[in-house]
């Protein structure tokens, strides 16, 4: 029944429905400024070509990276500026005046996404807004840099190769700008770059976990949603000739979320689409002037309420119905994990591992050493502070005290990414997927730690997939999964990375006893070949069947180490777990 | 600084502390809802701005007694609250922050550009709650002018606030609109009718917002646009005060008012807006919890 699997994830061979799409929008540019004769809807085209770009903008923070901004309108307004004064004012070349104000939108965007490290939602929503009505103050009340309410007239177009000397030459300019741009966010989409915004939009902490750099990815995606805002605004100066801070008020950043969100956040094609509607729903609802603005606000609960996708969600629904995946093509070798190294030799060590919450002692005085090639396995009763030991191994939380050395580095209290691209991956108590992204897109979120080529990245990516069994599903969505293919996603999704260390946190909880056998199998065949592991189980069968060294744990101190045979039959571990017979029994 | 030195510094201390009362109770209105819904009610301004046209159409339109129309006003308001409720929350109650953040953003400009259609783009004067004949009524007090509507707005946050304050701590339905917002889940085990303590919540929202309004209306012209204003400032004093703690958004709109209304005089009249913002921007680098912060983290 899986031969026709529904999904979206262009894999390596798949026809890519964007070519056509660019091919038609090629098409569609050449067309449109012949179409709309008059100058009134050929300025219209302008506007809508600018609106189109600075929403594009959105698609890359908000509709990727899922950080909220409703200060696009002030980045689309430096843009206006720059190149408005600069050819006014300063009689400055267009282009330079252009790179001026993607420089400035550039500068601003990144201390805006900055802001994001510390902050999310609310607050977030609230530091953007903050920067959007200060722009608008400035533009409005700086009277000798912006001309103040007046605004700016006779704003020149730009020097081109063919001179811009008619509206309709300057719509199949704008329109071409939109087009690249709306390439190239298409484009930005199934990078490196693209899939760990998206990843991060997901799940920040798996990400993180996985080697995606999260604040620099986050600023990154704020930093080219301004830009690209700001080439917007640069477009629509020059279509209109005159500016006045109106246009780049708050309600204009609402404007621009409200066309990302009719379209469809994540999508190009939804958002131009969105743009659009919104730039020319107005002139045809003319008639309705006056309570224009009162249907647009419906619209938008409209469509949050019913549509939570877009437009863009239900032509998607329709284009499923036409969609031919392809399976994943075999991959060409399979996946290399662990032994760059001779075997048995130290590849971490734990030395007086602490960990503090307030008054709790979560983990006290740990030493531990796993060497290379084994199968280590880490236990003790509940709450004896084996996850807190992963979390501090990964680095999700930082040390009080002790060291930490892998593969011959310090590497205690590094951020999560540093430790995993150093190589050492992990997979999470309570699954942590990105739960909206497919099987394959999550892999290859896993496999970016290794480097190298997109092609290289597929590669391992496929080698992953295919290890554990789950070719046939690897363009559905997470969330659609069985709870049981959701756990092989998470860990074919830490194996793609190719790592040295893998840590498992509870990787057989909630798996049914087929499910375990397959689970067991896996591991062992990671662990001869070279992986090694660390995993935390509470099913002493799984542990005993995998792991050959364990250490045990009890209120967060080392109680015993040894063959997992040994520690079983160890009488502090029994009682550790049974409690301590004499005083069971009351003697 | 120019002559009477400290009695200059006293009147605008008052007029920030009164004007700051006036963000308080919005604010109060937007942690309220935040607390039981986990959700910012971006047009809660808005209420505001509604309360003080429902004052204008029923004492000025109706040529109701101004008693009788404040009263019959906030009825309105109420029913407004549950109606809000209905439209923009329920649809959205098992959706993540962000879709209901935006669907209370389009409510905004619905209600804005409702009250432009209707009321038309032309300021309207609401009278003073202690309407003095011919000027601005007051006590003058060691050099400072104790403009009455001043006072009024000043008595009425107190009151509000200790009878809030007695209400959630003393009473059944105060406690069981608390659990609602401590732990949505629990409540309905208890048998608290969470759908029916939200929907209260978002009433008494609508009140504040309202009256909010309605006491700021002399003081202000009222505009479709009055709300938006006052609606940032007060979610800007919710984060300063920390969010989700109601003596938080008291103090961050006492503190954002006495800003505003200080910077205004002594820095730069035009900018007199901006000086929220950028306490707020420095809170939210400095001490992004706030005053009587939750922690902004997330577990692993």
């Amino acid at each position: 029944m899986s031969a026709v699997s529904h999904a979206q994830a262009p894999s390596g061979k798949r026809f890519q429905p964007g070519y056509l799409a660019l091919a038609i929008g090629a098409v569609v540019v050449a067309a449109l400024p012949l179409l709309f004769t008059t100058r009134y809807s050929t300025n219209l085209l302008v506007l809508g070509a600018a609106m189109c770009i600075g929403t594009l903008g959105l698609v890359v923070v908000l509709g990727y990276a899922g950080q909220i901004s409703l200060a696009q309108a002030a980045f689309y307004g430096i843009g206006a500026y720059a190149v408005a004064l600069g050819t006014t004012r300063w009689e400055i070349n267009w282009w330079l005046a252009l790179l001026l104000g993607l420089l400035v939108a550039g500068a601003a965007g990144a201390i805006l996404g900055m802001a994001t490290l510390k902050l999310g939602g609310h607050y977030l929503a609230m530091v953007t807004i903050c920067f959007q009505v200060i722009f608008t103050l400035i533009a409005t009340n700086w009277i000798a840099l912006t001309g103040g309410p007046d605004g700016i007239s006779n704003i020149k177009r730009p020097p081109f190769f063919v001179p811009i000397n008619t509206t309709q030459r300057y719509a199949w300019f704008a329109l071409a700008a939109l087009l690249l741009v709306g390439g190239l966010v298409w484009w930005l989409r199934n990078t490196v770059l693209g899939r760990s915004m998206r990843a991060i939009r997901e799940n920040e902490i798996a990400a993180e976990a996985l080697g995606v750099n999260t604040p620099r990815v986050k600023v990154i995606a704020f930093t080219i949603s301004a830009v690209i805002g700001a080439l917007g605004g640069a477009i629509y100066a020059s279509g209109y000739l005159y500016i006045s801070p109106d246009t780049f008020n708050f309600d204009h950043a609402v404007a621009f979320l409200a066309m990302v969100l009719v379209g469809g956040t994540e999508s190009v094609l939804g958002a131009i689409l969105g743009a659009s509607l919104l730039t020319f729903l107005p002139e045809w609802l003319r008639e309705l002037k006056r309570i224009y603005l009162v249907i647009y606000g419906c619209v938008i609960i409209l469509v949050i309420v019913f549509m939570p996708e877009g437009l863009w969600g239900y032509a998607k629904l329709l284009g499923r119905r036409f969609a031919r995946v392809m399976a994943l093509p075999a991959a060409p070798r399979a996946i290399q994990v662990g032994g760059r190294g001779a075997p048995g030799e130290e590849i971490l060590r734990v030395e007086k591992l602490t960990k503090r919450f307030g008054g709790l002692v979560a983990v006290d005085e740990v030493d531990l050493t796993v060497r290379r090639g084994e199968a280590h396995a880490l236990i003790g009763p509940n709450g004896s502070g084996k996850t807190t030991c992963i979390n501090l191994l990964s680095g999700l939380y930082v040390p009080t005290a002790g060291r930490i050395r892998f593969l011959g580095q310090e590497i205690g209290g590094q951020r999560p990414s540093r430790i995993a691209v150093s190589g050492m991956a992990r997979s999470f108590q309570n699954l942590r997927l990105f739960r909206e992204l497919s099987v394959w897109e999550n892999v290859l979120v896993g496999a970016h730690r290794g480097g190298g080529h997109e092609a290289e990245t597929r590669t391992r990516a496929l080698a992953a997939i295919e290890f554990v069994g789950l070719s046939d599903k690897a363009h559905e969505i997470c969330r659609n999964l069985p709870y049981g293919h959701q756990k092989l996603v998470e860990l074919a999704r830490a194996i793609a990375g190719e790592p040295e260390l893998l840590l498992l946190d509870e990787p057989g909880a909630g798996l049914n006893q087929t499910e375990k056998q397959e689970l067991v199998r896996l591991l062992k065949r990671l662990n001869e070949m070279g992986l090694t592991i660390l995993i935390v189980e509470h099913d002493m069968s799984l542990v005993s069947s995998v792991a050959s060294v364990a250490t045990v744990l009890n209120f967060g101190k080392k109680i015993a180490e040894g063959t997992v045979d040994e520690v079983l039959r160890h009488s502090a571990v029994v009682e550790a777990y049974l409690g301590n017979r004499e005083v069971a029994l009351g003697v | 600084m120019g002559d009477g030195g400290l009695s200059v510094v006293g009147q605008y201390l008052f007029a920030g502390l009164a004007i700051g009362g006036v963000y308080a109770l919005v604010a109060l209105g937007i942690v309220l809802i935040y607390r039981a819904t986990n959700v910012v009610n971006f047009a809660q301004g808005e209420f505001s701005m509604l309360g003080a046209y429902a004052m204008v159409m029923l004492w000025q339109g109706a040529q109701l007694d101004y008693f009788t129309a404040m009263v019959l006003a906030l009825v309105i308001m109420a029913l407004f609250g549950l109606f809000f409720e209905l439209t923009v929350y329920y649809p959205l109650r098992n959706r993540s922050f962000l879709p209901v953040i935006i669907a209370t953003i389009g409510a905004s400009i619905m209600m804005q550009n409702g009250a432009l259609a209707i009321f038309g783009p032309s300021p309207e004067k609401l009278r003073a709650v202690i309407d003095t004949a011919g000027g601005t009524g007051g006590i003058n007090l060691g050099g400072v002018f104790f403009d009455y509507q001043y006072l009024v707005i000043l008595l009425v946050t107190v009151m509000l606030i200790g009878g809030q304050y007695l209400f959630f701590e003393y009473t059944l339905l105060g406690k069981k609109m608390q659990a609602t917002s401590q732990d949505k889940d629990m409540a309905s085990l208890l048998g608290i009718p969470v759908t029916i303590m939200i929907a209260l919540t978002f009433i008494y929202s609508s009140l504040l917002g309202g009256l909010s309004g309605m006491l700021v209306a002399p003081i202000f012209f009222v505009t479709h646009k009055m709300g938006a204003t006052l609606g940032l400032k007060a979610f800007a004093a919710t984060i300063c005060g920390g969010f989700g703690d109601p003596r938080g958004a008291i103090l961050g709109g006492l503190l954002l008012g006495v800003v505003e209304s200080l910077g205004a005089a002594y820095i730069s009249v035009i900018y007199k807006d901006a000086f929220s913002f950028l306490v707020l921007i420095i809170f939210l680098l400095v001490r992004p919890q706030g005053m009587f912060g939750e922690k902004v983290s997330e577990k692993a």
